[in-house]
């Protein structure tokens, strides 16, 4: 590929990385950049720097790059030329402003979605070099606003929207009441000791989707299942601070879920329709705090939902009727190998399933996934224009037929709504409960 | 706590039908069974939300609730919930309901002996710690970890003092909150403060604190050791000294430190939940010494066994010289007893109790649904589909064994021999 020239910048207003910047020296910069390099990373950076041969064939993996007509800035290969590789060649002595443009490359221009990992022939993993500039930006105190504050709502209260202590459990109890009107004898169990499964959830749920907790409950209760749900912290299985670079705190997060686990006895923990935080409960968070694996079976919602079809212990009255599409999560798809599962649980829920292409591991992210969402307003518009290639991907499976579009992760979820609504494509979206709520075999 | 010597150690076998408590009520919760094993108890529902508690087949008292949650036995042997009436909230002890009611009302802490109850309590918007019905005078934005001292005389909470919105990122980060002891406040102010410990003696407080994003440290009464670390985890008290113990991470490893100097010489790739021994003369904690490795170290020395997935439980002997952990590989747990692994994998096992004496070791373990105890790694004849801790009789001869089997309680007391035999 050609070598990248002077990207083309844009005023971007941001408090967390302009207050950032106005604060930093060059010699803090320096310290910071050969502090992570010669203390956090080792021989895998070394590795992978000293591999690429700028081949650029990790180029036309990336939703950015497509959707910006083959910028090679917005190429894997060119956002690492001009973040950590030049930290590295500099040896840290980089100025502010470039601190500036790598904030907003690594955390608006990057998904850590991994799809460049599988066209790249050495399989470098860019994301994780992403990862280290993110380290980076946050040791220098220049995370964007809006993310930065989730990773401060994580140190506070455990999970990514300030729920305060008595809001997660009167929330789950409203709920309870409210699916009781429904199955009179329906219960959301807290505290309960011994059961075979955790559920826990991200944020979000308790904060604006609190319909989501009722139809888990409502399958929870059909199925059968023996379930819990902790009332104190460790109940998110969220992690902003994973995508923020603040590893401490990432650590801080999951070790508090996974002791709600141990506390309550529990065999597994299932994860409700959530992406991020299977890589974080599943990879990330367990690894740092010294766990190879994670010390309890985890249990992402489509693999759930897979084991209760196909077990029988939930039945389907009548199929979905409108025509569906499945958009695969890079987390749990390319990340958990969950495609084909995913699959089955649509066709056996819905009528008539139309794939998307490319789809399973070669799918297209969202671009709201790796926390970039998480930036918030004053990037919106850059994660909408910067997908565009999946807007035409949603609109040729529409050109087929496709009416509903199924995101089994809240990232996704939220990315795609932007999308569908920005190029105007017309799909409804939902999360594969939404489906199982509305066509299982309820209680009469 | 209830005098175990004045409980019944001689009847062999009491049982309590549960079973008839469905056809009486709606649906019945799980039950928990009291300390002594004389009473075994259940929310039920009365009818749309009309909740009652079932003690021993009896309703508890006259009262009917809106709601009750959390329904535990205190160790003194007090049956606890918390409940609901006419839209607020409150604990109900008995049946009682305390006089003071709250917005809402979460996380019951009990103290050892039972004599303290507390909770953390939020009315309209603000926050504090209630202790055996009384809340703090002073009430916070936010509490987010709580804490009841040894003696359950005293209560604590990291709380924000410094009203802050949601993006004002920087102002979080000069500090917006700190802990408050019996609603008094610190005069420090905190990033973030985690995790409480209140000294025996219930005069001193101590937590991990975040300086700013980047550097934490243990403070005590307020004032942060002067050592800054990369991250530290939960400090405890020395039982006798007063000294604070916690661990900490320095360059990528873990130790543990005292009062902000180091107090074993060697790192782990993971440390946590630290324990003193009842005399106060070894310490012990699950530990890392290795990646994706687990055990316990006992003043610093790991066991040479390590385990894949998980060490928890530990638990020091009444003489401090045994520790006790359970040890999970692949999906199945062991009973571990000074690095040594029991014989039979459960598929859960619950904290291992010791004898008065530290010579018998017990644990309420599980497989396929059925619940057993294991004593001195041999299985006892009988399973259960429900069962509580074993209790230890005063003299170390006889162990109380609480089960449900058959849609019945049962509360039997079994020789050590002969589990043992």
């Amino acid at each position: 590929m050609a070598e990248p020239s002077k990207q083309e910048k844009t005023a971007v207003v941001d408090d967390g990385i302009d207050v950032g910047v106005s604060r930093l020296t060059e010699e803090k910069i320096q310290s910071v950049i050969n502090s992570v390099i010669d203390n956090e990373t080792g021989v895998r950076l070394k590795t992978y720097v000293e591999t690429c041969i700028h081949c650029g064939l990790c180029s036309e993996a990336c939703h950015y790059y497509l959707s910006h007509d083959k910028d090679p800035h917005y190429s894997p290969v060119g956002k690492v030329k001009q973040t950590i590789w030049e930290m590295i060649r500099k040896k840290g002595r980089v100025s502010p402003e470039f601190i500036r443009q790598a904030a907003i490359i690594a955390h608006t221009q990057c998904n850590l979605c991994k799809r460049c990992a599988q066209y790249c022939p050495f399989g470098i993993d860019i994301a994780y070099m992403m990862s280290i500039v993110r380290r980076i930006i946050h040791r220098l105190g220049v995370t964007p606003l809006y993310i930065q504050d989730t990773a401060h709502s994580h140190s506070v209260t455990m999970n990514q929207m300030w729920v305060k202590g008595d809001e997660w459990p009167d929330t789950l109890q409203w709920q309870e009441e409210e699916a009781q009107a429904e199955i009179p004898d329906l219960r959301i169990p807290l505290e309960k000791e011994g059961a075979d499964i955790m559920y826990s959830v991200i944020a979000p749920e308790p904060k604006f989707q609190a319909q989501l907790l009722y139809q888990a409950a409502v399958i929870m209760h059909v199925a059968g299942v023996d379930w819990t749900m902790p009332a104190s912290v460790g109940w998110d299985n969220s992690d902003m601070a994973m995508y923020t670079g603040d590893n401490e705190i990432m650590g801080r997060i999951k070790r508090a879920h996974f002791e709600t686990a141990e506390r309550l006895k529990v065999k597994k923990i299932v994860m409700g329709e959530c992406g991020h935080a299977f890589r974080s409960v599943y990879d990330m968070g367990n690894r740092w705090l010294g766990w190879s694996m994670p010390p309890f079976t985890i249990v992402h919602a489509i693999e759930f939902y897979y084991d209760l079809i196909k077990a029988g212990r939930i039945q389907i009255a009548r199929k979905f009727k409108p025509p569906v599409t499945l958009h695969d999560p890079c987390n749990v798809v390319r990340g958990a190998g969950l495609g084909e599962k995913a699959r089955y649980v649509a066709h056996a829920l819905c009528e008539t399933v139309i794939e998307m292409y490319p789809n399973r591991e070669h799918n297209y992210c969202c671009c709201a996934g790796g926390g970039v969402i998480n930036t918030g307003p004053p990037f919106k518009m850059a994660r909408v224009e910067g997908n565009r290639v999946k807007a035409e991907q949603l609109f040729e499976t529409k050109t087929k037929g496709a009416e509903v579009l199924i995101a089994p992760c809240h990232n996704c979820h939220s990315g795609l709504e932007d999308i569908v609504h920005h190029y105007e494509i017309g799909l409804e979206i939902k999360f594969f409960s939404d489906i199982i709520y509305e066509v299982m075999e309820k209680p009469a | 706590m209830a005098d175990p010597q004045s409980w019944d150690w001689e009847t062999r076998e009491k049982k309590i039908p549960l079973d008839a408590w469905k056809t009486e009520y709606r649906w019945v919760e799980e039950p928990y069974a009291s300390p002594d094993g004389e009473k075994v108890a259940a929310v039920v529902n009365v009818d749309e939300g009309e909740f009652t508690v079932c003690v021993n087949g009896e309703a508890w008292g006259e009262t009917v609730f809106d709601k009750i949650w959390h329904l535990r036995f205190s160790p003194d042997g007090r049956l606890t919930a918390l409940v609901n009436e006419m839209g607020e909230w409150t604990m109900a002890i008995d049946g009682e309901a305390w006089e003071n009611k709250f917005g809402y009302i979460w996380e019951p802490h009990y103290s050892a002996d039972g004599s303290g109850i507390a909770a953390a309590v939020q009315q309209d918007m603000q926050y504090a710690m209630v202790l055996n019905g009384e809340p703090w005078e002073t009430m916070f934005a936010n509490m987010t970890y709580f804490a009841l001292s040894p003696d359950g005389r005293h209560t604590a909470g990291a709380v924000q003092v410094v009203d802050v919105d949601s993006g004002e990122i920087h102002k979080f980060q000069e500090g917006t909150f700190t802990a408050a002891l019996d609603g008094n406040a610190w005069d420090t102010r905190f990033v973030n403060v985690w995790n409480l410990a209140i000294s025996p003696d219930g005069v001193h407080l101590a937590a991990e604190v975040r300086l700013n994003l980047y550097d934490y440290t243990i403070a005590v009464d307020g004032v942060p050791w002067d050592a800054r670390y990369q991250t530290v985890w939960a400090p405890v008290f020395h039982p006798l000294t007063g000294g604070v113990v916690a661990p900490v991470r320095e360059k990528g490893a873990w130790t543990l430190a005292q009062d902000g100097k180091p107090l074993w010489k060697r790192t782990f790739v993971q440390l946590w939940q630290q324990m003193f021994s009842p005399d106060g003369q070894r310490i012990a904690a699950i530990v890392a010494p290795k990646y994706g490795r687990w055990t316990v170290a006992v003043d610093g020395e790991p066991w040479p066994a390590t385990f894949g997935k998980l060490v928890t439980d530990a638990v020091f002997s009444p003489d401090g010289r045994k520790v006790a952990a359970l040890a999970k590989d692949g999906e199945t747990f062991r009973v571990v007893v000074d690095g040594q692994p029991w014989s039979d994998a459960w598929d859960m096992a619950w904290k291992p109790v010791f004898g008065p004496d530290g010579k018998d070791v017990v644990a309420k373990v599980e497989k396929d649904h059925r619940y057993t105890y294991s004593l001195n790694n041999r299985v006892w004849r009988g399973t259960a589909d429900a069962a509580w801790d074993p209790v230890f009789s005063p003299d170390g001869t006889r162990l109380l064994l609480r089960t449900v089997e058959s849609g019945q309680y049962v509360r039997r007391v079994v020789p050590v021999s002969e589990m043992a035999g």
